[in-house]
């Protein structure tokens, strides 16, 4: 297997462009989660012409909701939960400027159309793995929406926290691809 | 007739959901580990590592292998000579609001068009049935939401037969694809009625990971659908591979003459389950 990919948050469209479907990544930096509650606040917010609790321009969402943080722990198990909830909000999140996305499975047609129209990708982390993926976790912090409890929106400091990218900027698709190899029916 | 109190009900009730969700059962860890030896692409034997290492991680410091420890599904069986003190349910619901709270288990039980969250994971959903004894055997087998809603049932016709079956259950994993963290267990109930067919699907989970169907017929079922399930390529977390099931397990029962119901449970990796007898 190739060696992963570091890359840092904020990213730009250099960045972006060098990743492919099927690279493994190692991100380092600050990651926002947000789940399907959080999601459709910061849609409403945007209805109402306000802005967003963070400047979303370069940066990444993790759809995540932890297990609370054990005393002493920085965070709970948090592995990824299934993107396909977020699809009717993610457009309008990636036209302001968001560049990635962490999760697991499929996405729909109008986010791969707006990942490869603005320039996005979007990673899948290893479902189910969350205790792994919680040690690259060093530092989260509620900053929006505390009532959500585990659907709150957090800043996450994370390092090599590691990913895999799914759907590329060029509409390569990691599910499409592979499936297809390994596939042994009509 | 034997008293069993509620405190002892809770008691065991709060510790088996803290150890489902950070223990996982020898039988998954070895059939994900025999899988990631036979597991033909790179990356699908790496997520596969990754996943071993998960539980390696959760076991040794008490974590929950998976951030979704689910809502808390319990088979409950009840000896006839057991004289219960007080209600069952509200025994369990104790055990697990106890156990989600102090095992810090993430709460994930809401009303169902508010969305507001109960706060501590309850109301459980418990089956009971009743057997001959004085003991009270508890199953609990908490269930996240990932592979849940990948879950379908059908109501087929009687001509559509095993070919029936086979088409629908094929189908339904291939809708799932990655979505349900493959690999996955699948869990299927024939027969029955609408409500029987979905609790027969769920029970089939329960059967541990690598034992036969004791009946020959259903047992080369599962296996001819293991295999058709295998070749669809999904692979684990849906990358591409040779594994997308571990296991298929078939329950069934008899139906009405018009009907021929067929569900199938979605059982994902984090395929938790324990149980205890008091
Ligand atoms: S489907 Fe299973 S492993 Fe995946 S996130 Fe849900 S509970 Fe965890």
């Amino acid at each position: 297997m190739s060696e992963p990919v570091k890359i840092a948050p904020p990213l730009t469209d250099a960045v972006i462009e060098k990743l492919r479907a099927g690279d493994k990544v190692l991100i380092t930096g600050v990651i926002y989660t947000a789940r399907d509650a959080a999601h459709k606040r910061l849609i409403a917010l945007l209805d109402e012409g306000r802005a967003l609790p963070f400047d979303i321009k370069g940066q990444f969402i993790y759809y995540v909701g932890p297990t609370p943080a054990k005393p002493g722990a920085v965070i709970g198990s948090a592995g990824p939960t299934t993107s396909g909830r977020m699809d009717a909000y993610t457009p309008r999140l990636i036209e302001l400027g968001l560049k990635g996305m962490i999760g697991k499975g499929q996405r729909s047609q109008e986010v791969l159309d707006a990942t490869k129209k603005h320039k996005a990708v979007y990673m899948a982390a290893v479902g189910g793995a969350a205790a792994l993926i919680a040690r690259s976790i060093k530092k989260a912090e509620v900053i929006a929406y505390d009532d959500l409890g585990p659907e709150a929106i957090r800043r996450l400091e994370v390092v090599d926290f590691p990913a895999i990218v799914v759907n590329d900027a060029f509409g390569g698709d990691l599910f499409e691809e592979g499936v297809k190899k390994y596939r042994r029916v009509g | 007739m034997r008293k069993v109190s509620a405190e002892e009900i809770t008691k065991t009730v709060r510790a088996l959901c803290i150890s489902a969700a950070c223990d996982l059962e020898p039988d998954v860890v070895a059939a994900v580990k025999a899988a990631a030896g036979s597991e033909e692409s790179p990356l699908g034997k790496e997520v596969l590592e990754q996943i071993i290492n998960n539980f390696e991680i959760a076991g040794r410091e008490h974590l929950p292998m998976c951030q979704d420890t689910g809502i808390a599904v319990f088979f409950v069986e009840i000896g006839r000579e057991v004289q219960l003190e007080s209600s069952l349910e509200e025994a369990i619901n104790e055990g697990v609001r106890q156990g989600y709270k102090d095992g810090y288990l993430r709460k994930s039980v809401c009303h169902p068009l508010k969305r507001t969250n109960t706060g501590d994971n309850t109301p459980a959903i418990v089956h009971t049935t009743l057997v001959e004894g004085d003991k009270i055997k508890i199953k609990i087998a908490p269930k996240g939401a990932g592979s849940e809603n990948m879950s379908r049932l059908k109501m087929l016709k009687p001509a559509e037969g095993v070919e029936g079956i086979k088409s629908f259950v094929i189908e339904t994993v291939s809708v799932g694809g990655g979505n349900p963290c493959p690999p996955i267990v699948v869990g299927v109930g024939v027969g029955g009625s609408f409500d029987k067919s979905a609790l027969l699907a769920k029970k089939a989970l329960l059967r541990p990971v690598g034992t036969p169907n004791p009946d020959n017929e259903f047992d080369a079922l599962e296996k001819e659908l293991l295999n058709s399930i295998n070749a669809l390529g999904i692979g684990p977390m849906g990358f591409g591979g040779t594994t997308t099931a571990l296991a298929v397990h078939i329950e069934t029962y008899p139906c009405h003459i018009a009907s021929l119901p067929v569900a199938v449970n979605i059982q994902c990796h984090a395929d938790r389950h324990k149980e205890a007898t008091i």
